[in-house]
């Protein structure tokens, strides 16, 4: 009996830890990890780059488009329209049925309500509106969708940010689950919540969405990014921000 | 024709193969010594060996060490050349949890960048590099 006991204390020590999941009330924004100045970056307006895109968001809301209504034109004044908006996606969506993120429904309203062609992945326009819409959250929480068509979806994402990948074998779970605060070289390791998207990166020095943030991390473990919009990437963002529920919202956020 | 064969990998080569005693593989990879002067610049190589992104090591002009991992100081003394060698190759092998990468393996992978697909990190020399290396850290 002392035997059987000791060999399977054994193999439970063998067993590989289960990556525990951040606690509620352990959970920190990115902006917590950051430098004072970067804070102040990110908290005055008139300091914070991300602001020239929130403005130029602005006027692309007012534009009108030819022979079809501008954003404004049938959403009317954003601060009411769009509050809460950013905090509520990845959302699903009836037609394609699937969830669809921020951007996606953007280029969805161009494509059937303006006969517009879709913004490119990661263009200006594109990010300039993210960011005028989500800044219409800031200081909301984040609020996913009680949805139970998302679920499975939900899941994915989840098994996505614990699958170890690429050459280096690490999954998202180990570095910002298991090791958040630690050093990455220099750099301490924040706990991968999406309170701020698009941000300005430092490191870019430009404006950036979640999911080229996703597709650095991805490089920086030596695996093969997906498409922009993959069902694989919208649905790792959908468990973020799952992940993230309750945190406010701070776009335009700065980051390091 | 000739910038398609460039720009696709370079094609998978087999990896030396090697026998695991205990926690340790004894014999060495390619059978000659490592060049521990090599060694270290692969360990400080951000690219290269990684190992200053999570470790921390006496190798003053990178400033910008990790603490994730056991610092390098004194690793040549606390492990013997073949328990460094497996640590190197396959870690996972005595902790599946470690977020230590196998540095010698492909297989068993997922979603590897077209760049480094049928690619170990490091080759059989280099590993040995590194070891020579990692044995002075006493």
């Amino acid at each position: 009996m002392i035997r059987l006991l000791s060999l399977a204390c054994c193999l439970v020590a063998a067993l590989p830890v289960l990556a525990a999941e951040i606690k509620t009330r352990d959970r920190r924004s990115g902006f917590d990890f950051m430098t004072p100045s970067s804070q102040d970056m990110q908290r005055d307006d008139m300091l914070n780059p991300g602001m020239l895109w929130v403005l130029e968001g602005e006027a692309l809301w007012q534009q009108q488009a030819a022979n079809a209504p501008s954003c404004a034109g049938c959403h009317g004044d954003a601060k009411d329209s769009m509050r809460g908006a950013a905090a509520r996606y990845p959302a699903f969506n009836d037609r394609l049925n699937r969830p669809i993120n921020l951007q996606q429904r953007i280029n969805l309203c161009r494509s059937e309500n303006q006969q517009q062609p879709a913004f490119e992945p990661e263009s200006r326009p594109l990010l300039a509106l993210s960011a005028f819409i989500g800044a219409q959250s800031r200081g909301l929480p984040i609020a996913p969708p009680e949805d139970a068509r998302l679920a499975p979806h939900l899941e994915n994402g989840r098994q996505f940010f614990k699958t170890p990948m690429g050459q280096l074998g690490l999954s998202c779970a180990q570095c910002h689950d298991d090791n958040w605060g630690g050093r990455l070289a220099g750099a301490p390791i924040p706990q991968a919540h999406p309170t701020g998207y698009p941000i300005y990166r430092l490191e870019w020095q430009t404006l950036g969405s979640l999911q080229r943030r996703l597709r650095n991390c991805l490089t920086g473990i030596r695996a093969e990014p997906f498409d922009w919009d993959a069902p694989e990437m919208v649905e790792l963002e959908l468990y973020l921000m799952k992940r993230a529920a309750g945190m406010n919202i701070e776009t335009p956020a700065v980051r390091p | 024709m000739l910038t398609l064969a460039a720009s696709m990998p370079a094609a998978a080569q087999p990896l030396v193969s090697y026998e695991v005693v205990g926690d340790a593989i004894p014999q060495s990879l390619t059978g000659v010594p490592g060049d521990a002067a090599r060694g270290r610049a692969i360990v400080a190589s951000r690219q290269k060996g990684l190992c200053l992104l999570c470790h921390s090591g006496p190798i003053p002009e990178e400033r910008f060490q990790g603490n994730l991992a056991p610092p390098l100081d004194g690793a040549g003394s606390r492990w013997s050349e073949g328990q460094l060698r497996l640590r190197l190759v396959d870690s996972k092998r005595l902790n599946p949890a470690s977020i230590m990468p196998a540095y010698y393996k492909i297989d068993g992978l997922q979603r590897v960048g077209a760049a480094w697909q049928g690619k170990p990190v490091l080759s059989a020399e280099e590993i040995e590099d590194v070891i020579a290396y990692l044995k002075t850290l006493r």
